[in-house]
């Protein structure tokens, strides 16, 4: 047969604290030999737990219905892992299917070596000696592409990065050779450059061992870089499935249309950048008619540069070094970088959260090197600040409209929240919130709404800039384009400028003016977004972009070939 | 979150059902969540810590005689007289009424829990608050000193300050205030700790940060958005020092520390008092003091140890559905609780 994995009608409930809810309704899909399958959906779609149940690897609070048929690996008969015992769970994990976690610093255990834990498994299915272990660990680490793996061998996980981290969970879920591996989410931890690198992992997985891969994901541009099928999932139910190239050319459910029209791809903004740019020109114009300086910029950087400082005896850490850019009134500055660019260190070194140490950092003319907060707290009204995880940026204990009072009450423009509670509820209506949401607790708004209520907090004090680290990264794609339109539409109605930070440069691209780009705490590039974006003159500009895959796969093939000539280019030198 | 696409007529995350200002108190909101064996728990637990406050409270009716009373119209009750119809747990060696004592004692007993659980709380909260927000020397002097209590035996310590504070004194509220404060000095050290841990954990939370980037002062930082935060643990510490306190009680009476018998009943004292008794044969004096103090602790304690299993979502059991009523279960979750969409959303939200 040729099916590796057949589900069918399967339904999983969880029994949770507010009643039973059906996470997974009725799903049924096929898994063939050496093909990805891609389960695309957003958060609650059910797509991990429909993946999970091919491991067997519910929680207990969960009754699962249906079959679950997973061929072995030699192909000679099937079990129904729902029906199995968790002996016999323990006999099919790892020889039959395997799993790579979203997150891998967290899966591998940080007081073993990695050779060891690679060896776990095999040591889990049969004797062997140490030696033998070794050999092999060696061996599946070479195919996954660690250098060295004869001394990488003996390493723990905190001696790898995050990409090689990500390439020894694959290997420990390889080294029994299964005939499945189930992969959560396995790039979303991970940098855009080195995402590239492991999807291309994968796909040389499913080429050279003919392992078939099942891909939870929710990011379109995954999809088309490297599944085959794709199943979309909605609530619970599975809303359709095809082969890669015809739900991206031809999507026939309405739910998966509007999923791949929220997908913002690179050139979208140009046409709101140049709109924008003539507002600008209008409103400068209108400022030196009556006298005031136009060019005075909201923010100043030059030569900025921020150190952590290191443990006795121990060299500090740069984040951000020799960094000079400006934002003029009205305008957004998108900035761009991976992990540990320092970009989120300047958007707080704005806010007055993080000292700068060097150089010279000026918002609102105001010098922030060395600066004493009392002094500061005044223009603190005139910054707002939307933070990366709506769910955390709440007091859990205080409701959204005393939450949203929070900056008039602090800057005396109201006595109590209640006093502030009109100005919430305008507030709240800009942000396309209905009034009775104040009343609400954080935990009882969804995602979007929340960090809807929080762009309501930022802007509560009509600010001049804004500052929003990251303000769409937690959020389903979907929900990620509402929000970005509406800050857009803020944007447009208040004015302020804005230091819009995200590590995607197609949502930067979207609403900022002009992109600047960090690596490694330097500027590498600036400008606006037709220049940065289409003609990129910094070779780590030209990589970032070309390893950003877009949500369509004939275009997608075609940029990997660049990316890989981009990538031989910049080892040949 | 997965809502969004949906047109907005349809609701996205309906408050959770609760039944008013009822549902929302710590205890009772618990008892509601919980089933099975962790319910049995915290019912028994409950059931035992009310009887043992409506005794408390209602002592002067229930109890035949005063704690300190030795004789009534028909003469002087005697010494060590066994149960009888006049005295249900006979008399004590001092003779004393056992049943009344007992009854009296109970009072003694929720006072000193309520003076000592209620100064070590306010202390400790104040201490772990700005030591843990403000950090710093202070942080590490306070941090010192609390290592520096923890050290010494917590009895050794109660007895110490027992003698310091009364010195000698053997008044109701002199020994009660003794003892309890003698054990607030012991406790101050656990809540400060506590709530340090978590001031320091929840300063670092992006809504803090987000209340310093809009401004606000140190003081409401700490009091606003840190201190309701942080005492979330509390109702659990609460019930087992409130034990841990009434054991203390128990052993200060029990080494002769405790409160003078005309003073107020103590059933550490009784312990104390019947220990020559039981080699004798009088098991009466021993058994029924004995058996308050375990009642009370257990009761206590079952509470509080309920309490934790339920807050702790990895331990609190909840309702299985059965695989054939799920579908009605899950409609009704739906128009009673949460949109079908949200509460599996929170479900992810909460793996992530």
């Amino acid at each position: 047969m040729n099916d590796v994995v057949e589900i069918t009608d399967l339904s999983i409930s969880f029994a949770t604290d507010g009643g039973t809810v059906r996470a997974v309704d009725g799903v049924s899909l096929t898994v063939r030999k050496g093909e990805v399958l891609a389960i695309v959906g957003e958060s609650g779609s059910g797509k991990s737990v429909t993946a999970k149940s091919i491991l067997g690897l519910l929680p207990e609070t969960a009754t699962t219905e249906g079959a679950v048929l997973l061929a072995s690996r030699d192909g000679s008969h099937t079990n129904d892992i729902i029906s199995l015992s968790p002996s016999q769970l323990r006999e099919v994990r790892g020889t039959d299917v395997s799993m790579v976690f979203q997150e891998p610093s967290t899966a591998l255990n940080p007081v073993f070596t990695v050779g060891w834990q690679i060896a776990e498994g095999l040591r889990a299915h049969g004797k062997v000696s140490k030696a033998e272990a070794r050999r092999e660990a060696i061996e599946i680490l070479r195919k996954v592409g660690i250098p060295e793996p004869e001394v990488r061998v003996d390493h723990y996980p905190h001696q790898f990065s995050g990409g090689q981290k990500q390439r020894i969970v694959i290997a420990a879920a390889l080294v029994l050779n299964p005939g499945l591996i189930v992969a959560d989410e396995p790039t979303t931890a991970l940098d855009v450059t080195v995402q590239a690198e492991i999807l291309d992992l994968l796909r040389r997985l499913r080429d050279e061992f003919g392992t078939a891969i099942v891909l939870i994901t929710h990011n379109m541009g995954v999809v088309a870089d490297l599944a085959d099928r794709v199943v979309v999932m909605y609530q619970g139910l599975v809303v359709e499935e095809a082969d890669v190239k015809t739900l991206f050319a031809s999507p026939q459910d309405p739910y998966t249309e509007r999923l791949l029209d929220a997908v913002p791809r690179i050139g979208q903004g140009r046409v709101h950048t140049a709109e924008r740019e003539a507002a600008r020109a209008v409103a400068r114009e209108a400022r030196a008619a009556v006298g005031e300086s136009a060019l005075a910029p909201v923010v100043e950087a030059s030569h900025l540069t921020i150190d952590y400082p290191g443990r006795f005896g121990r060299k500090g850490f740069r984040a951000v070094d020799d960094v000079s850019f400006r934002i003029a009134p009205g305008e957004v500055l998108g900035l761009v970088g991976e992990s540990g660019s320092g970009k989120t260190t300047i958007g707080r070194a704005l806010g007055g959260l993080t000292r700068i140490t060097g150089g010279s950092l000026t918002v609102h003319g105001f010098e922030m090197l060395g600066f004493s907060e009392r002094r500061f707290k005044p223009l603190r009204a005139d910054i707002g600040f939307v933070f990366q995880d709506p769910a955390a940026s709440f007091n859990p204990l205080l409701t959204i409209a005393d939450a949203v009072a929070e900056p008039l009450v602090i800057h005396g423009r109201a006595e109590s929240p209640r006093d502030a509670r009109r100005r919430v509820d305008e507030l709240l209506e800009a942000v396309q919130l209905p009034r009775s949401f104040g009343d609400r607790f954080p935990h009882e708004l969804s995602g979007g709404q929340r960090q809807r209520a929080s762009l309501a907090r930022g802007i509560a004090l009509e600010p001049s800039l804004l500052i929003a680290d990251e303000p769409t990264s937690a959020l389903d794609v979907s929900v990620q384009a509402r929000v970005l339109e509406l800050f857009a539409e803020l944007q447009r109605e208040f004015g302020f400028a804005a230091l819009f930070i995200s590590h995607d440069l197609a949502v930067v691209d979207l609403l900022a003016d002009r992109i600047a780009v960090l690596y490694r705490g330097r500027l590498v590039e600036e400008g606006t977004g037709a220049e940065v974006l289409d003609h990129p003159s910094d070779p780590y500009t030209r990589r970032l972009i070309a390893s950003l895959p877009v949500p369509d796969p004939v275009e997608q093939a075609a940029r990997r070939a660049e990316l890989a000539s981009i990538q031989a280019d910049s080892r040949g030198r | 979150m997965t809502t969004e696409l949906v047109p907005s007529g349809h609701p996205t995350a309906l408050p959770p059902a609760n039944s008013g200002f009822w549902g929302r108190l710590p205890v009772l909101k618990q008892l509601r969540q919980s089933v099975g064996l962790q319910r049995g728990m915290l019912v028994a637990g409950l059931a035992i810590t009310a009887v043992f406050l409506l005794v408390a409270a209602f002592a002067p009716l229930i109890a035949p005689y005063g704690f300190a009373q030795l004789r009534d119209d028909a003469g002087p009750f005697g010494a060590q007289q066994p149960p009888s119809a006049a005295h249900i747990m006979g008399t004590t060696v001092g003779g004393y009424d056992v049943f009344s004592r007992v009854i009296w004692g109970t009072q003694t007993a929720v006072l000193v829990i309520v003076v000592a659980v209620v100064f070590s709380i306010f202390i400790g909260i104040l201490l772990g608050l700005v030591s843990g927000y403000l950090g710093g020397w202070l942080d590490r002097v306070l941090v010192v000193i609390g290592d520096a209590v923890y050290a010494f035996p917590s009895l050794l310590l109660a007895i110490v300050l027992s003698i310091v504070i009364s010195g000698g004194q053997s008044s109701l509220w002199g020994g009660i205030f003794a003892a309890a404060l003698s054990i607030t000095v012991v406790f101050i050290p656990q809540y400060y700790r506590v709530i340090r841990a978590e001031t320091i954990r929840i300063k670092a939370e992006p809504y803090v940060e987000s209340a310093k980037m809009l401004g606000a002062s140190a003081p409401r930082i700490m009091f606003r958005h840190v201190l309701r935060n942080a005492t979330r643990t509390l109702p659990i510490i609460f019930t087992l020092n409130s034990s841990e306190a009434l054991l203390t009680l128990a052993g200060l009476g029990f080494l002769g520390f405790g409160i003078e018998p005309t003073a107020a009943a103590e059933w550490g004292y009784d312990l104390n008092k019947a220990l020559s008794d039981v080699t004798s044969g009088i098991w009466w004096t021993a058994l029924y003091p004995g058996l308050a103090i375990v009642l009370a602790v257990l009761g206590i304690t079952l509470v509080g140890e309920s309490l934790n299993d339920l807050a702790d979502p990895r331990l609190r059991t909840r309702r299985r559905a059965k695989v054939r009523t799920a579908t009605a279960a899950a409609t009704t979750a739906a128009s009673t609780t949460a949109g079908p969409a949200s509460a599996p959303a929170a479900n992810t939200e909460e793996k992530a």
